[in-house]
């Protein structure tokens, strides 16, 4: 993929997931539902990081919705950056045993 | 359908952190064969784009939300094992987050990363394998896999549940629960998958995996 393209679509995501973000519900989702009718919501212990800067995608000192929003761009970039990193790596790894293995 | 730390008892969830890491280290060895300095950006867009479709909830029936998991459209994508690798990428970003436990970690990747990929990618496979070779069949095939894949990812926590769960409730009705409570989840799910990956097609067909190439190869042809 060309460059260009890559850093559009890349711009689309992360404008449209911080935009979205602070709209999005925040009714239980269907997990949180479940335990919540059989009974075992109770059993749920708190989250390491639920004292940490971004922990519930609220940033420590920002309000609610901006909020949301620096989060989802926060995480949109992250993901992108991990998982190139982490790909990027295999490839090169392949590589690399491909020209080990050439006769 | 994050499982918060607690739902499930400690031995169980080391359990799933084992087969999350099994899982994804042979995903890692397999997505090599996927994988090449084309490819490489599209599995950033496609964790991107996951996470920010993650984060957006739409409320359903009942006081309850739901939001694409996006398992299968990765896997369409970028292939079953990139695919598990992006979704992966994805679920250790949101622990960060405090969404999903950090001892339930394994059960998250086993349920939303290998279970949604490679589970949902195998119902399209097999499917592209017994439909004719015709242009919806594609984008069709990929909505179905992904509304099971859904139901799959809800099945793997009823089965956790039954293994270690705690808080008393009955394993059966757990996953009546889940399965039921998640249908419609996972009905949006299909619908949205099958029209990313329609749009993705109609637009620029090589970003979709070569798997989808080779079977369906009038389709994938661009346009002259």
């Amino acid at each position: 993929m060309r460059r260009r393209i890559v850093a559009v679509a890349f711009c689309a995501v992360a404008i449209l997931a911080a935009l979205a973000a602070p709209f999005a519900s925040e009714a239980p989702d269907g997990l949180q539902r479940v335990a919540r009718d059989e009974g075992f919501a109770a059993a749920e212990q708190p989250h390491t990081f639920d004292d940490g800067p971004v922990a519930g995608y609220e940033v420590e000192g920002v309000g609610g919705e901006t909020s949301r929003g620096l989060s989802a761009l926060a995480g949109v970039v992250v993901a992108f950056a991990t998982a190139i990193a982490a790909c990027w790596t295999l490839a090169r790894l392949r590589a690399r045993r491909g020209r080990g293995a050439g006769p | 359908m994050h499982v918060p730390d607690g739902f499930i008892g400690v031995a169980a969830s080391a359990g799933a952190g084992v087969v999350a890491l099994a899982g994804l280290s042979v995903a890692a060895r397999k997505a090599e064969a996927d994988l090449d300095d084309r490819r490489v950006p599209l599995t950033g867009l496609v964790a991107a784009f996951v996470f920010a479709a993650q984060m957006i909830a739409f409320p359903i029936a009942g006081g309850t939300s739901g939001h694409l998991i996006g398992g299968v459209l990765a896997a369409v994508l970028v292939g079953p094992w990139a695919g598990a690798i992006c979704l992966a990428v994805v679920v250790v970003v949101q622990a960060l987050f405090a969404d999903g436990g950090l001892t339930a970690l394994g059960l998250n990747l086993v349920n939303l990363s290998l279970v949604t990929t490679l589970g949902g990618y195998a119902v399209f496979a097999a499917l592209l394998a017994v439909l004719p070779r015709r242009p919806m069949v594609v984008p069709a095939a990929a909505g179905v896999a992904a509304a099971l894949s859904v139901l799959f990812a809800s099945t793997a926590f009823a089965v956790e549940y039954a293994l270690d769960g705690r808080g008393g409730a009955d394993p059966a009705v757990v996953l009546a629960a889940m399965t039921g409570i998640h249908a419609l989840i996972a009905a949006g799910e299909g619908v949205v998958t099958a029209g990313a990956v329609g749009a993705v097609l109609s637009v620029r067909p090589d970003l979709v995996h070569a798997r989808v190439e080779r079977e369906t190869p009038r389709l994938t042809e661009r346009p002259a």
